[in-house]
């Protein structure tokens, strides 16, 4: 019987994975956004608004603090003053407070950390889900979100974009017609006007795709050098090659 | 195959020529590979400069600090302490540190920037081993009879200073890292820029 | 000045005699590079043995220094393998080596073995040569997997996990054999730690042993060439192969070459795509490791979509099982299925160029489905093209007997 078990666990696994796959071809289309991490101000930004709204929960645990001042061009001091909350050493990574349990226990899942989101998530994925928060109050905190069905986090950005509500539409013929960005629409100003927000969001996904792989500007500039080398490289073997072989040919 | 009109002179330079540029290509693949070896961003990190509060540190008393993982003794000295490196000049071999290693500032006779506290790194200048603290009167050898550090690897001996005695193995003084007083209870190692 | 050129000459001569008297040297240099006698119409399809044994080679180098920062635990894997990439100088350089050689390795060795179909290079004489190239293939089908589980993301624990449930599959043994092989109960830290072991010692060991085999076999017998024809045959009076050049220094000019184009390829990835959009890397993997929750969509690394394919092909668990092994060891038979006397493409028949056009056009099919979620239509085109795959191989002892060969020359043509 046991054995029997074992084997309907696998076949389930199976099961899950072939339905799982299935699912995935659903789902709200996403918005896209361009992202330019040349753009230094941006990602200064960017960092702003995430050690200011994200960090409290979320970690970046695999990111250290001067890593991203040398990078994004902030001094020490400044790092210090107006991006560092927990610490006060530079070369700390971006941990946070609160306590995994303590984290479960309001949340009901520890918010996951944050340092390479947007390799899995991708840049229009996040840009999305930080646009598309509307209010339903059948969720614990109130919000549901376009891009992220049923998430357990609440909106951190409402106070800059407002609130946002979901227009039912009129369902005809019985087809399923999946909410678009189209479909929300602003019930309470916030801070910022809906350009000002647009851009705030734009520049935490900028920062954010910077974090999850912080070489990569550097990594294209070494890479231009290196293939240029390789040009060099193969003229001359190549040169070399044909030399060789006039005594074949 | 007919190799009876060979351009050799062309052969030979193309020869060199792939030589050299796929050579530089090698040379300059393995830097990352050597590169890489070195101390990471979050061994630096660890090994970050320390803050010490001495202001529970009594006269006489030795205590012991960990910066870059190694032991960094602080030792608050007495008078007496002193009086006795002074009087040592002639038994231990580099008196004045001319051949070790320090920063400027504790290049003296003390070894200090502020002659009541030595700051030392508890290595030994031989082979890397730790040495023991040694109260003054505790072993009678003319060497140690004052107080200083024993090694036990290889009897290296050093005074109160870190200052190495003639006819050990260990060739220079105890290194000092660089450090600087934050204000006159709190010290900080491994960091001394902008300290006055 | 000539005097001092002379006296180096010399004494580098005597260094050489005095290791020739000791070791094999000069004998080995001769044996397998200066009078090692290769066709002299390699084409193409030829660069891909000797760039194989460069991706061999950067893995191994990639892959010691990896070793060196990564932590084999289930609560270390992963942010270890951020901390090489972002920590460590240099880290992500050898990271991206290593991960864009496991698909490169892939790459050059599928092309190694198209160029054997193309030429038959599996035929009498070749059939150990075959044999043990195949055995290096299944071994770095092991090495990949037990690789890709390192990374401890979703991808790495779930593909783990499913795969080693295929052997669970057997019939009586099954189960305690799945178990036995993740030493727990479901993929674990036990796992990894074992996984970790094997990739970093075990294989390798067994890859080098068996590419040793397989270059000297392939020394023993000579290379094939396009033509398929036998250059041992046609010697002139010193015994040297008429269609025949020294290895060195004609192809190892060719293959630096080739070296130098490949590299090009290979760090163009490594520099600029180093995820190639999702297929070397996959997106889901830079999440954690999560028991309790499978990814969305889990497909395999696309190197082994086309056995997936099949896989999931056949509405039966033990039999998907059966035919995806069959799939990947059904190549061991070749030397024995085809009955063509005509080595080379070039001499054979239209049965034969028929039946490998469909066999290619059915293996990258079944690998663009082995990456699609289930949909009936794709099942049913699953199963099409898996009908397709094995007929290459079941019916060849017909189609090449029957083929309409052409004659095949004496010497090679270019």
């Amino acid at each position: 019987m046991k054995g029997y078990k074992r084997l309907h666990n696998t076949f389930f696994i199976l099961l899950i994975m072939v339905s799982a796959s299935v699912s995935a071809a659903g789902g709200a289309k996403l918005m896209h956004m361009e992202v330019d991490l040349s753009d230094q101000t941006s990602l200064q930004r960017g960092a702003k608004t995430f050690v200011n709204y994200c960090l409290s929960c979320h970690s970046a645990a695999y990111m250290r603090y001067n890593r991203m001042g040398k990078d994004l061009g902030i001094s020490e001091d400044i790092l210090k003053t107006n991006f560092m909350f927990g610490t006060d050493k530079v070369g700390d990574t971006m941990k946070i407070a609160m306590s995994s349990s303590d984290a479960d226990q309001f949340f009901g899942v520890a918010p996951p950390d944050l340092s390479v989101i947007a390799r899995s998530r991708g840049a229009d994925w996040l840009y999305s889900y930080f646009k598309t928060f509307y209010v339903d109050e059948s969720r614990p905190f109130g919000v549901n979100n376009l891009a992220f069905k049923d998430v357990g986090m609440p909106n951190v950005l409402w106070e800059l974009q407002g609130k946002q509500r979901l227009i039912e539409k009129e369902h005809d013929g019985g087809a399923h017609h999946a909410p678009t960005y189209e479909d929300l629409e602003l019930i309470s100003e916030g801070s910022q006007g809906a350009e000002e927000f647009d851009q705030t969001v734009r520049d935490l996904v900028n920062f954010m795709v910077y974090l999850g792989e912080p070489i990569k500007l550097q990594r294209e500039k070494i890479g231009f050098w290196v293939l240029l080398y390789l040009i060099v490289l193969m003229v001359v073997t190549y040169l070399l090659k044909k030399e060789y072989w006039r005594d074949v040919h | 195959m007919d190799n009876s009109n060979v351009d050799k002179s062309r052969r030979r330079f193309l020869t060199a020529a792939a030589t050299v540029v796929g050579g530089a290509g090698t040379v300059a693949g393995a830097v990352p590979f050597i590169a890489t070896m070195a101390p990471s961003e979050k061994t630096k990190a660890i090994g970050a400069p320390v803050e010490v509060d001495i202001s529970k540190l009594q006269p006489g008393e030795l205590t012991i600090e960990k910066w870059q993982g190694r032991p960094v003794w602080i030792l608050r000295r007495t008078q007496e302490m002193l009086d006795d490196i002074s009087a040592q000049a002639d038994i231990v071999s580099d008196p004045v540190s001319e051949a070790s290693a320090q920063p400027d500032y504790a290049k003296n006779e003390y070894r200090a920037r502020e002659n009541e506290y030595l700051v030392v790194i508890g290595a030994c200048t031989h082979l890397g081993c730790s040495p023991k603290f040694i109260e003054k009167g505790i072993d009678e050898s003319p060497s140690a009879d004052k107080g200083g550090f024993f090694c036990p690897c290889h009897g290296s001996r050093f005074d109160l200073a870190g200052r190495v005695f003639k006819g050990v193995p260990a060739p220079t003084n105890l290194v000092v890292p660089p450090y600087k007083f934050i204000s006159s209870s709190r010290l900080l190692i491994g960091d001394d820029s902008e300290a006055v | 000045m000539a005097d001092i050129e002379q006296k180096v000459v010399k004494g580098l001569t005597g260094l050489r005699d005095w290791v020739d008297n000791r070791f094999p040297l000069t004998k080995s240099w001769n044996e397998h590079l200066a009078k090692y006698y290769a066709p002299k119409n390699f084409n193409f399809w030829y660069f891909f043995g000797s760039l194989a044994l460069l991706v061999l080679v950067i893995q191994i180098l990639t892959g010691i220094w990896l070793t060196m920062n990564f932590n084999p635990s289930a609560e270390g894997a992963f942010a270890s393998v951020e901390y090489i990439m972002r920590d460590v100088s240099w880290g992500w350089f050898i990271r991206y080596m290593h991960s864009t050689g496991a698909s490169a390795f892939f790459v050059v060795i599928f092309l190694h073995m198209f160029r054997t179909l193309l030429y038959g290079s599996y035929k009498k004489p070749r059939e150990l040569l075959w044999l043990s190239g195949m055995a290096i293939y299944l071994v770095i089908m092991g090495e990949a997997f037990f690789g890709y589980l390192l990374p401890w993301g979703q991808m790495s624990y779930w593909g783990a996990q499913v795969i080693i449930s295929l052997f669970g599959a057997l019939p009586v043994i099954g189960p305690d054999l799945a178990e036995w092989i993740r030493g727990d109960f479901v993929v674990s830290g036990v796992t990894l730690n074992r996984f970790f072991s094997l990739h970093v010692i075990a294989f390798p060991l067994l890859i080098l042993g068996l590419v040793g085999f397989h270059i000297l076999a392939l020394h023993e017998v000579g290379s094939n060439n396009p033509d398929g024809v036998e250059i041992k045959k046609n010697k002139n009076a010193e015994g040297i192969p008429l269609d025949g050049i020294p290895f060195h220094p004609y192809y190892t000019v060719k293959d630096i070459f080739g070296v130098a184009v490949f590299l090009f390829f290979f760090f163009a990835v490594v520099f600029f795509a180093p995820e190639m959009g999702g297929y070397f890397l996959e997106h889901a993997n830079f999440t954690p490791a999560d028991p309790f929750t499978t990814p969305t969509h889990i497909a395999p690394v696309w190197y082994f979509t086309p056995f997936y394919a099949i896989l999931r092909a056949i509405p039966d668990k033990l039999g998907g099982v059966i035919a995806m092994g069959l799939a990947v060891n059904i190549f061991l038979l070749l030397p024995w299925l085809d009955r063509s006397p005509v080595k080379s493409i070039r001499y054979r028949g239209m049965n034969y160029r028929i039946a490998l056009t469909a066999f290619v056009i059915s293996f990258f099919v079944l690998g663009w489905l082995g990456m699609q979620g289930v949909t009936p239509l794709y099942t049913w085109m699953a199963r099409f093209f898996s009908v397709i795959y094995f007929s290459f191989f079941l019916l060849m002892p017909f189609y090449t007997a029957m083929d309409n060969d052409k004659a095949v020359p004496d010497r090679v043509t270019d």
